[in-house]
């Protein structure tokens, strides 16, 4: 139901609750032992696929909306963070398959420099438009244009 | 459960809502406000929230100057002319000259631009637009983000703006509920910067049953950026301005990448191009923009939909006729599957298979929005070098309330913004509200007194108390006398909006009348609203997001109801002014809610000329 999770493979390790941004990934005492995810508002899931990548057992699927999408679909994801790719595997109802893989960074993770880690801006540069790392970061000759037709 | 903590955080920098503006603007203060305390409260997780929680395929707003591509010029015109004429062209000049060096910024950080192996820029989908991978586009700007600001408060939903007691212009902070401790939580600031995103389940949607959550723009976009400011006395503008966007049927997928980069045609179930058939029927009405390139967002709705009201339906994309490469088959497949993968279950369900039959195209219900084809919420000042003088008062997108400032889907007036260009605002509102702390507020502590943090924490919690007097009246379910679950109340807002304000039912058409009639209802609901129950924190957080629409779609019907002219067919019809009213109307519908006596006041405001 949108997301739906396996009983056999989910640990109850929390991350999808905490990623979901619609907040409905929750977790609760299960028939078959410990805590378990489930979707608590199946018609509030946007199906982003952000509880299904983050999942350490792999254990969330979807199945599409049962207003509009007949069965026996499926589309499965893996994002892998060291290879900086994103695959996935499609099956289609009448069992034709495709197969997909992007790049999703070009940096590794963790490697942002924060605003505070460059030198502090002048008085000069407070007092003008320039936003950070301007002039320079617009790579215009122009520089930073106002408008001139006025 | 609950709320036997209350939890004070103090800062200089509050800024609400960690999506694409909220992180630009963390980041932003940072730079120019070392020694500040810049804080960001988050209702989701802030590496997935907001509407780019799943990613995007495509940068929409990048002039290239670089490489002489665009002028900020031309984007106004373009924007301008899209809008029918209503931009702030201060505003939008100011997107436009900064956003370059913001994708640029987000290229180094690791997303991964496409470009053109011949010409060696990025590669174009359309004139405004770059294609990008972009599955974790927000995780990258949330990292930077996360590591600029002081703190990030995650699952802290803002339920209300704090204003200053000794000063009553003035803002002084935030209160909320901590959806995972169930704490109350004040936050005090010196400013606020609300980047709390769009509004969505406002009109009743396409989708049925499970499929309520596929709406395009996000379910979690819940009107919080207009309600918070609306209650705290800012004053706003083009509210009527709702977004319909045409999409694939069903998955909402969004039509760019087919339309700009792979030049699909749309037609009728006959195969017949109908696009530009109506031009002279909408000259009639709509006057010269029926000439301006490229055709008007909300002008090509309007073709698509005497169409089908003429029975000629369904609207088809020809993506059968384009997809001749593996390498465009990939770019198709991969712009859904970047950001809307449910058009691509679609398919598999359905068993469409886009390279060999063509997939049908419908007109969303209507979005509330300030960053996209389309420009409502708040009236901020522009920058000092470009804005006339009656839309400048000191610092850059602040509102009228002095030290709240916004950004993204907040602002209004500043239409095409999209991802870069939301971002490109948050930084802009992060450096005009250090500017404002250093010589407005430095040593001035904000005054919020125990009493009133107090009685908002009352209000927040008592859904909480309503459900358990509710419960105990009857025997088992979700009927009570008594109270109303957000759900519910959600179905009901929407069938009012839908019916009465110009939903999809009523092919986007009202009028006076119904207007009337709508806000009665619409009323009646606003003050059912002391009667919501809630079951645990997250109905209390969904209570909220209820609260938060319903007062973003009065401010919606009452600017509707102001604005005696179609301005927007195809997004919106006044049936009893059914032209647009170039004479009278070419102006910005503004209003202002009075916190103090619970009435509005509408007016129009001049629109400036800045680009020739
Ligand atoms: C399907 C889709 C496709 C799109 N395609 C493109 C594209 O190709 N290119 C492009 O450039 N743009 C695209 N956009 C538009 C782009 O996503 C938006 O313009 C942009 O995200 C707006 O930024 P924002 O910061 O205003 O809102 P958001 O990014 O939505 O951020 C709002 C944030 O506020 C938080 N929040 C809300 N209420 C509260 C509250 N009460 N308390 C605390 N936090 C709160 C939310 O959780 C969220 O994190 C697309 C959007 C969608 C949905
Ligand atoms: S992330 Fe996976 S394993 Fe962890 S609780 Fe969720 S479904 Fe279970
Ligand atoms: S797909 Fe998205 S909205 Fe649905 S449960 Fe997972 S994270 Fe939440």
């Amino acid at each position: 139901m949108p997301t739906y999770v396996d009983p056999n493979k989910c640990d109850g390790c929390g991350k999808c609750v905490d990623i979901c941004p619609s907040d409905i990934m929750h977790l609760s005492n299960s028939v078959f032992g410990g805590r378990k995810a489930y979707n608590v508002e199946p018609d509030y899931c946007w199906e982003c696929y952000s509880c299904v990548k983050e999942c350490p057992q792999h254990a969330i699927d979807m199945r599409g909306y049962a207003d509009f999408n007949p069965l026996n679909h499926k589309l499965t994801v893996l994002r892998d963070k060291e290879k900086n790719s994103v695959s996935w595997k499609l099956k289609y109802r009448n069992g034709t398959k495709k197969e997909f893989e992007f790049p999703i960074r070009t940096t590794p993770w963790g490697s942002i420099p924060p605003a505070q880690s460059h030198p502090a801006p002048t008085r000069e540069q407070f007092g003008s438009q320039l936003l950070a790392h301007e002039p320079e970061y617009l790579k215009s000759e122009r520089g930073l244009v106002t408008v001139t037709t006025r | 459960m609950l709320l036997l903590k209350t939890k004070t955080v103090d800062c200089d920098v509050l800024v609400v809502g960690g999506g694409m503006a909220g992180c630009g603007a963390a980041y932003e203060a940072r730079y120019w406000g070392r020694d500040l305390k810049i804080v960001v409260v988050e209702k989701g997780h802030i590496e997935r929230s907001g509407a780019v929680a799943m990613g995007l395929s495509a940068i929409n707003c990048y002039m290239g100057m670089r490489w002489n591509e665009n002028t900020p010029e031309d984007f106004v015109r373009y924007a301008r002319n899209d809008l029918m004429g209503l931009v702030r062209e201060d505003l939008v000049f100011d997107i436009a000259r900064h956003v370059d060096a913001t994708v640029h910024l987000f290229e180094e950080w690791g997303l991964p631009i496409v470009y053109d192996e011949q010409t060696k820029r990025y590669k174009r989908e359309g004139r405004w637009q770059i294609l990008i991978h972009g599955e974790s586009y927000k995780p990258i700007v949330a990292e930077a983000a996360t590591k600029s600001a002081t703190e990030v408060y995650n699952r802290v939903m803002v339920t209300h703006l704090l204003t200053d007691e000794e000063d009553g212009g003035r803002i002084a902070g935030a209160v909320g509920i901590g959806v995972r401790d169930g704490a109350f939580y004040v936050f005090r600031a010196k400013a606020v910067i609300v980047c709390a995103g769009g509004a969505t389940h406002v009109f009743r949607p396409r989708s049925v049953g499970e499929g309520a959550g596929r709406t395009w723009y996000s379910p979690w976009s819940t009107g919080s950026a207009y309600a918070l400011l609306v209650e705290a006395g800012a004053e706003m503008t083009q509210m009527e301005n709702k977004l319909v966007v045409t999409r694939f049927k069903d998955g909402y997928g969004p039509v760019g990448a087919w339309f700009l980069a792979l030049k699909a045609k749309a037609s009728n179930a006959y195969g017949e191009d109908y696009e530009m058939k109506y031009k002279e029927e909408q000259r009639a009405l709509y006057g010269d923009y029926v000439d301006a390139k490229p055709f008007p967002t909300c002008l090509r709705n309007d073709a698509m939909l005497r169409e089908i009201r003429a029975g000629r339906s369904p609207i088809y994309i020809h993506t059968e006729k384009v997809l001749d490469t593996r390498e465009k088959e990939e770019l198709g497949q991969e712009d859904f599957l970047d950001m809307t993968m449910s058009q691509t279950i679609v398919w598999a369900s359905q068993n469409i298979d886009p390279k060999v039959r063509p997939s049908e195209l419908l007109p969303s219900e209507p979005y509330i929005m300030g960053s996209h084809a389309t420009c409502s919420g708040a009236w901020v000042s522009g920058p000092a070098d470009l804005s006339p003088k009656e839309c400048f008062w000191g610092y850059n997108r602040m509102t009228t309330v002095q030290g709240l400032f916004g950004a993204g889907d907040t602002v209004g007036g500043s239409a095409h913004k999209f991802s870069s260009g939301s971002f490109t605002e948050g930084r802009l509102a992060g450096k005009a509200a250090v500017a404002y702390i250093s010589e407005r507020v430095a040593d001035r502590k904000p005054s919020v007194t125990e009493k009133k943090v107090e009685a908002f924490r009352d209000e927040i919690f008592q859904p909480v108390k309503t459900f358990r007097l509710g419960r105990n009246m009857i025997t088992k379910g979700t009927v009570s006398p008594f109270c109303i679950y957000p759900d519910q109340g959600v179905v009901r807002l929407e069938k009012i909006m839908g019916e009465y304000v110009g939903g999809w039912g009523s092919f986007y058409t009202t009028n006076e009348v119904l207007l009337g009639r709508g806000l009665e209802l619409l009323e009646m609901l606003r003050e059912d609203l002391d009667h919501l129950g809630a079951e645990d924190l997250h109905q209390l957080q969904r209570a909220w997001e209820l609260h938060h629409r319903v007062v973003t779609a009065e401010a919606v019907l009452r600017h509707t109801l102001f604005r005696k002219e179609t301005r927007w067919p195809g997004y919106c019809y006044r049936s009893d002014y059914p032209a647009l009213d170039e004479k009278n109307w070419h102006v910005f519908v503004n209003s202002r809610y009075d916190p103090s006596t619970g009435g509005w006041s509408l007016f129009t405001r001049p629109c400036t000329r800045l680009v020739s």
